[in-house]
């Protein structure tokens, strides 16, 4: 068992956690930028395509300027695997909060974490629950980081259907879209989470934004298309873009509950992964 | 493609919901605190074919590093007094409510600049002052100059709202395909 307070770990989870935010934040994953390049070329309406057109200059220029991609930097999202002999600790979450602390000193991050209801910022994008710290076993030491924006975080939606209805799941990703017009700053990712609890359900719809968007199943492609239809378009001046994919995950769940989620990105899908290394 | 320069004029009256159109010269960046305190002790700059961004720029010394737009809705009732006094364009994320959208009819428009832009944004602009600086960077007006930025005539002088005939065909596509009224 490898301790998990030991100084060498915790610096390493913390410089991961630091480079994953500081690659995320200035560069777009490539599978995500390929889907906006591909969107712009199908694209008919011409307003929708300078647009798009816009997004991908812009994703140029904060490429080879180093610079931050959107100002709203988001809130710390940040997923872990953990190999065998290396437990969750306190330690380790303390870790992954010092990398998101040095981030947002050193990129800099716009300090976006507040108390709930005193609105006081806190300064440095942590907080109680924050980051938001989601744990799984794995065969190496990873951190994956997605900084999640504000607005589409707040027209993500959960429902818990009747569970004979389950042909109404489809409308209620599609009338999530619709009820959010151009708030999120479409095109939008959409990250599906179909069964498990009411909780489950929202984290399944989040980590549905980690999976990449060059591929879709049958499933995922009737509902993108179906919330293309809409014809909502990049940031809600109409046309044939609204969603550049629609990722689903699934979990069973109780006989007499149908929780569906989903979880709204922006255009701006920033992910990045590090594997912790020279801490063994 | 048209291309403006401030202080704008009768020419906004020409422009069409859906024109693709640059602008150059000077604006105001004004968030929520900035449009307050305006109201509450006038405007520190000539209004008179003034543009306004809504943005909270990242400011680093002397440049600016990100600029994207933020949501122009939550400005929807703080906007009369700007347009009454002469401001001519807006320039913003989202579109803006129906009262405003009556307000710019023959005065002004309102220009879209595609959300989370904020390097292509900072790549045409030169900052050039700033007043309320106690407001904080975001919430602060800082003085812009802008060099071609590109933006879409989101909502024109005469009623005419991309956004709202977006939503309007969402709803209505949604009804058809779901059965819902």
């Amino acid at each position: 068992m490898h301790r998990p307070d030991d100084p060498a770990l915790v610096s390493a989870i913390a410089d991961a956690v630091a480079g994953a935010l500081a690659e995320a934040e200035v560069t777009l994953p490539p599978d995500v930028e390929q889907a906006i390049r591909e969107a712009h070329g199908r694209e008919r309406d011409p307003v929708a395509k300078g647009e798009l057109g816009n997004i991908i200059e812009n994703i140029a220029l904060a490429k080879k300027g180093k610079t931050l991609i959107c100002q709203d930097t988001g809130i710390p999202v940040v997923y872990l695997t953990l190999p065998p002999g290396v437990p969750y600790t306190s330690a380790i979450g303390e870790a992954v909060a010092r990398g998101v602390r040095v981030a947002t000193e050193r990129i800099p991050l716009r300090p976006n974490a507040v108390d709930p209801c005193t609105r006081k910022n806190t300064g440095d994008n942590t907080g109680p629950g924050i980051p938001a710290i989601h744990v799984k076993p794995g065969d190496e030491l990873t951190v994956t980081v997605l900084p999640k924006g504000a607005g589409s975080e707040n027209v993500s939606r959960i429902g818990m259907l009747l569970p004979t209805r389950t042909k109404e799941v489809a409308q209620f990703v599609v009338e999530t879209v619709a009820l959010a017009g151009a708030k999120p700053c479409p095109p939008v990712i959409l990250g599906v989470g179909i069964g498990s609890t009411f909780d489950g359900a929202a984290a399944l719809a989040k980590e549905a934004l980690l999976l990449p968007v060059d591929t879709m199943d049958p499933f995922e492609r009737e509902l993108c298309d179906a919330v293309n239809s809409l014809g909502i378009g990049p940031m809600g001046l109409g046309g044939d873009t609204t969603a550049l994919a629609v990722k689903v995950k699934k979990g069973a769940c109780h006989t007499a509950s149908l929780p569906v989620a989903v979880n709204v990105q922006c255009w701006a899908c920033r992910r990045a992964t590090r594997v912790v290394e020279g801490w063994r | 493609m048209t291309d403006l320069a401030t202080p704008l004029g009768k020419e906004i009256l020409s422009l069409r919901a859906g024109d693709r159109v640059t602008l150059s010269g000077t604006v105001y960046t004004a968030r929520d605190e900035a449009h307050l305190r305006m109201q509450e002790e006038g405007i520190p700059f000539d209004p008179r074919g003034a543009v306004v961004y809504h943005c909270g720029p990242v400011v680093a010394g002397d440049r600016i590093v990100a600029a994207g737009p933020t949501t122009s809705a939550r400005m929807d009732t703080l906007t009369r007094f700007l347009i009454d006094a002469g401001v001519r364009g807006i320039i913003g994320k989202g579109g803006m409510g129906r009262e405003v959208v009556d307000l710019l009819r023959g005065r002004a428009v309102y220009f879209a600049f595609t959300g989370g832009c904020a390097a292509l944004a900072a790549s045409r602009m030169r900052l050039l002052g700033v007043h309320y600086p106690d407001l904080g960077m975001a919430e602060a007006v800082w003085v812009i100059g802008l060099d071609h930025l590109p933006l879409v005539v989101g909502i024109d002088a005469h009623g005419n709202d991309l956004f709202r005939k977006a939503r309007e065909e969402a709803k209505a596509q949604c009804q058809a395909r779901f059965h819902t009224g």
